[in-house]
């Protein structure tokens, strides 16, 4: 009971209602592009993102841009598009690429916050990108809006090109023979990959996004058998598990992102379990 | 005028052409095989007829009112296809693009054409299985029911019977022919397999060194075909 009134004492703030909308909306977004991003091979380019969108975010602090969404925004989608188009065919390999760049933004941006500081707490700073310790929990109103309207945008790009996200997800060669437009989709992934981590940085930070991604995604491949039964019960999963994550980390002061990957750990752990359960049943 | 016509067509992988002057010509309800050694730029001809990748010279047209839409492909199987989550309906269901225009969903007419196309390839009490769980065979089968989805017109098969088993090898070519002589589908297959080649199809297409392309008859007794058979044997 103590724990249930210590609940609802937090969730009278209002930084806790705004952490929780934000949280569950990202995790929802993140969940649904992770099963192509798993099944296309994708997994790391929602690490390589991030690192480049913690370059961004360098980047701005350097500039002392007050708003920085816009900046990591555009840099973020360009790099997607690049990564992208140098999969298709290019001299350094897909995961080559993703590497280089991701590692590169990284220095880059630890290097550029280093030269130009201009806060007495440097360390913190970094970490707080890097980890996301804090940030949700310190959203503006403002901050929800934005994030809400991307959601609703992720939601919608998902929902209406499912069939196409599917059929260039399962087979592109054929989706391309029989007259889709492939790279459009393609791109059209890139992007909105590109926007989920980029919203995502908040909740866990830059280094746990990958997690996000993945863990609903590998879950849900353990126990369901087809694509859409995936995407909804890594929706269900991503959304479940940021819950417990924030809810935990609330209640015992953890840092965020962690405790929610470390939920997602355990979560991931049971679906293993039941998936062998199931197998050997069957 | 022919589903398709290529002219002088080289072909070759980062700008080494491996083939150099293919001419030949498909025509509606032709059974073509494409045969060839290993490396010979099979795989890398059905491509070009697909539009998927360029060719590295001369041109292959569309004709007879053939649009880009309707043409079924059955590739070989990818990596990324052996653990995908999906059931077999879904699949199935991909293969149908629907006559112009942008439609977000599935539509009736769809549901329909794949669960006949299920019928006829004799899958349909699969359709709720997932589709790494089946056998070699049947995932072939999968695969063309969605094929034939795409398509009422023309087939291009990349080695449809690569790793099954010579019964299920046997079901396969015989379902292919039924398309060919009951449904009037245009087949162009890629073949390893010289016998059944020469035992189903109506033209040969010889691609390697030498190139040749013509009736079966016209093949058996081609230069290209007894340099084949003769390397087979020793």
């Amino acid at each position: 009971m103590a724990i249930l009134e210590k609940l609802a004492y937090y969730m009278s703030f209002q930084f806790v209602q705004y952490a929780l909308i934000a949280g569950i909306l990202i995790s929802l977004c993140s969940s649904l592009f992770g099963v192509t991003l798993v099944l296309k091979r994708f997994s790391f380019i929602g690490d390589g993102l991030s690192h480049v969108a913690f370059g961004a975010m360098a980047i701005a602090a350097v500039m002392k841009l007050t708003n920085n969404m816009p900046l990591i925004l555009a840099v973020t989608v360009i790099s997607a598009i690049l990564l992208l188009r140098t999969g298709q065919r290019a001299k350094i390999k897909g995961d080559a690429a993703v590497a280089m760049i991701s590692v590169g933004a990284l220095a880059i941006g630890y290097l550029l916050m280093n030269l130009f500081s201009t806060s007495s707490n440097l360390s913190g700073d970094v970490c707080t990108t890097l980890f996301g310790s804090t940030s949700i929990l310190t959203l503006k109103q403002s901050d929800v809006i934005v994030c809400g309207v991307l959601s609703v945008v992720v939601l919608a790009v998902f929902i209406v090109f499912y069939n196409k996200i599917f059929s260039v997800t399962f087979d592109e060669d054929f989706a391309r023979a029989t007259g889709t437009k492939a790279s459009l989709y393609n791109l059209l992934i890139a992007v909105v990959v590109a926007v989920i981590i980029v919203l995502a940085m908040n909740l866990v930070g830059s280094l746990l996004i990958s997690a996000l991604v993945i863990f609903p995604a590998l879950s849900a491949m353990r126990v369901f058998k087809s694509f859409k039964s995936v995407t909804v019960c890594s929706a269900i999963f991503s959304v479940t598990c940021a819950t417990l994550g924030l809810l935990i980390s609330i209640l015992s002061g953890t840092p965020v992102g962690s405790t929610i990957v470390a939920v997602d750990i355990v979560a991931f752990g049971v679906f293993y379990l039941a998936g062998l359960f199931r197998r050997s049943k069957a | 005028m022919a589903y398709l016509t290529a002219r002088d067509i080289s072909l070759g992988y980062e700008g080494e052409k491996i083939v150099t002057g293919l001419c030949f010509e498909v025509d509606p309800g032709d059974y073509l095989c494409i045969v060839g050694e290993n490396g010979s730029g099979k795989s890398t001809l059905m491509k070009t007829m697909l539009g998927l990748i360029p060719p590295l010279g001369g041109t292959i047209e569309r004709g007879d009112g053939l649009q880009k839409n309707e043409i079924g492909y059955l590739p070989q199987q990818s990596l990324i296809q052996r653990d995908f989550p999906a059931s077999v309906t879904e699949i199935v269901l991909s293969g149908c693009r629907g006559e112009g225009g942008f439609r977000p969903f599935h539509s009736r007419s769809d549901k329909e054409a794949a669960r006949a196309n299920m019928e006829r390839m004799g899958i349909s009490h699969l359709a709720k299985r997932c589709y790494r769980e089946l056998s070699g065979g049947q995932q072939q089968r999968v695969l063309l029911a969605r094929a034939l989805c795409a398509t009422k017109k023309i087939l291009l098969l990349d080695e449809p019977v690569a790793g099954l088993d010579p019964k299920v090898t046997a079901e396969m070519y015989s379902l292919i022919e039924e398309l060919n002589r009951d449904d009037g589908i245009t087949i162009i297959m890629i073949s390893h397999d010289i016998a059944a080649a020469i035992k189903y199809a109506d033209r040969i297409l010889h691609v390697g060194r030498s190139v040749f392309f013509g009736t079966k008859d016209e093949y058996l007794g081609s230069e290209n075909y007894l340099r084949l058979t003769k390397a087979g044997e020793s």
